[in-house]
């Protein structure tokens, strides 16, 4: 069971980090890219995927950097995370009230974030329930 | 795709988080839209932002300061110009954080003009709204500083914790354009760290075999940032150890620095600031949920972990004043200056300080803003390196003495970063490389 922050439906592949991000700073809202360079996940690109980390840091500019990739087509398709970060959810609502347009974040508990491989193929509902595809291998 | 399905939200759904609000009369009038359209925006955000952080009611706040204007996108000029297309005012003082540009220099810092005009845009919208020009990332250090125990929505992490823990005014960590809607409506979700039983501390940090020498000098505190943020992410630590004769400019590149690798809005350090006389105090009688021991080694690998760019590289700028320069802090730079005697810059270094317009009021009465000048310093008004473009896209290493600047440079400005004390930025822009006298992290 998890905790729907923002509704949506998406679906994606996994990307999946066990470290915070600032979402200003740490992620470049034109190219959907992470710019954290001392994020385990550096140089990887997080737009149309379903990004799993723990939580938001950092900048309060993280709301403005979340719309804006909304807008621009360059946002997660989808963000699961450990612990609610009001301004991650800011700037999905803000999105959502400007252009209709979203980005579902759902909260999940220890357990089920742990149960999510990077690579698997998430099916994020607009109740929040998250269905997981492994990936195969070779493909 | 494999046909093995997993379920990791649950089959029956997640629950929809948030609970029913008590809203106050004029609450549901503005959002019926019966006090203007850009109220009823403005509190339908904050209604589901409440549900976001669970709160019952709203309540009511007496100061705002803005971060939104300080990024220039094209949602973020769309949001604020439908808010005052709407007829949006400010209904509590309110002040501005940074805007991407120095409104006054921007041409001689080579800013494309088609860049400026979208960023005079969006300076105008927030101070048609009402709010007070100040433009600047240190509001604390300017006008309306938040007195202790008021009810204020802030933004700009930096600030944020600062106002929290030093001032010991109440503010969640805001995002951007929630500031602008707090700041419209006077109301903001009753909770956190509104909420006195909330600002307890939660992580007692002790600072075990550092010298007293080393907490004298500036350079400790962002390295101690860096660290804190780190280890409690957004928990509230308490820090016990700091010298009580700490300067303010100490405790907000503590904050800037905590705030950028991690998530602190608030902290408390025994002795220093106003919630913490006694450990006690900090945490409300309650016991700490944890405690970490801080020894020079963790420090030492926080002071590394700041740098990217390795020491003798080839510098292209220096960048001071993040957050914003004080009057003090230009004193010192002075200082410095003085002591490493008439030479001037390396040509192929610039050196950056930013800072407000208020502070520089202040530096032009001073009898050292020659000695500044003349060394080639270019003060930068109103703005940042991160969100305006002055430092140049070639530049591959920069150096500078804040925490936050070395946390996001590689990043956002995509460069090698070198952190230093304000003294080695200033040797190595002379020298043209960096240079530090790590003295400080070697122990004795």
């Amino acid at each position: 069971m998890g905790d729907l922050v923002v509704a949506g439906s998406a679906e994606g592949v996994a990307i999946v980090s066990e470290q915070p991000i600032s979402f200003w700073g740490g992620f470049n809202p034109q190219t959907g890219e992470i710019i954290d360079r001392r994020h385990e996940r550096s140089g990887a690109i997080v737009a149309g995927k379903v990004f799993v980390f723990p939580q938001g840091k950092g900048s309060s500019t993280g709301s403005a950097a979340l719309m804006e990739s909304i807008r621009a087509g360059t946002a997660p398709a989808a963000i699961i995370n450990l612990k609610v970060d009001p301004i991650l959810a800011l700037g999905a609502i803000l999105a959502d009230e400007l252009y209709h347009k979203t980005v579902p974040i759902v909260v999940l508990s220890r357990e089920d974030f742990d149960a999510i491989q990077e690579g698997d193929y998430l099916i994020v509902e607009p109740d929040g329930t998250i269905k997981a595809r492994t990936r195969k291998t070779a493909q | 795709m494999s046909e093995g399905v997993e379920k990791a939200g649950g089959e029956k759904g997640a629950r929809r988080i948030g609970r029913s609000m008590k809203l106050s009369d004029k609450d549901q009038q503005m959002l019926k839209g019966q006090h203007g359209e850009a109220a009823k925006l403005a509190m339908s955000v904050l209604v589901r932002m409440a549900e976001v952080y669970g709160a019952a009611e709203m309540m009511d706040v007496s100061q705002a300061h803005v971060d939104a204007c300080g990024l220039l996108t094209e949602s973020g000029i769309e949001f604020v110009e439908t808010l005052g297309a709407l007829g949006a005012k400010v209904s509590v003082p309110t002040t501005l954080n940074m805007v991407p540009l120095d409104l006054q220099n921007w041409r001689q810092l080579g800013v494309p003009e088609e860049f400026a005009s979208g960023v005079t845009r969006l300076a105008k919208a927030y101070t048609n709204m009402g709010c007070i020009p100040t433009w600047t990332c240190a509001p604390y250090q300017g006008y309306l500083t938040p007195r202790f125990g008021q009810q204020i929505a802030w933004a700009g992490s930096a600030a944020i914790v600062y106002a929290n823990s030093v001032l010991g005014a109440r503010t969640n960590r805001y995002g951007d354009y929630l500031d602008i809607c707090c700041a419209i409506t006077g109301r903001v979700p009753k909770c956190g760290l509104h909420v006195k039983h909330n600002r307890k501390g939660q992580v007692l940090l002790r600072l075990v075999d550092i010298e007293p020498g080393i907490l004298e000098e500036d350079v400790f505190y962002p390295v101690l940032g860096h660290l804190l943020g780190y280890l409690v992410q957004d928990r509230i630590p308490v820090i016990e150890g700091l010298p009580a004769k700490v300067t303010t400019d100490q405790l907000k590149a503590l904050g800037a620095a905590a705030a950028s690798s991690g998530a602190v809005a608030l902290f408390h350090a025994v002795g220093v600031t106003p919630e913490a006389s006694t450990v006690e105090e900090a945490f409300k009688g309650d016991a700490p949920q944890s405690v970490v021991d801080v020894h020079l080694s963790d420090l030492m690998a926080a002071w590394s972990d700041l740098s990217t760019a390795d020491e003798g590289a080839r510098l292209d700028a220096i960048v001071l004043g993040c957050p914003h320069f004080s009057y003090a802090e230009f004193r010192q730079l002075a200082q410095v200056i003085r002591w490493e005697g008439i030479r001037s810059l390396d040509s192929g270094v610039r050196a950056v300080v930013l800072t407000s317009q208020a502070s520089y009021a202040l530096l032009r009465r001073s009898d050292f803003l020659e000695t500044i000048v003349d060394f080639g310093i270019e003060i930068v008004l109103d703005t940042c390196t991160f969100n305006s473009p002055i430092i140049s896209r070639d530049a591959e290493f920069i150096m500078t003495n804040s925490g936050k600047h070395a946390y996001y440079a590689p990043g956002k400005l995509g460069v090698q970063v070198a952190f230093g004390s304000m003294r080695d930025c200033i040797r190595s822009a002379v020298e043209g490389f960096v240079c530090r006298e790590e003295r400080l992290w070697k122990g004795s």
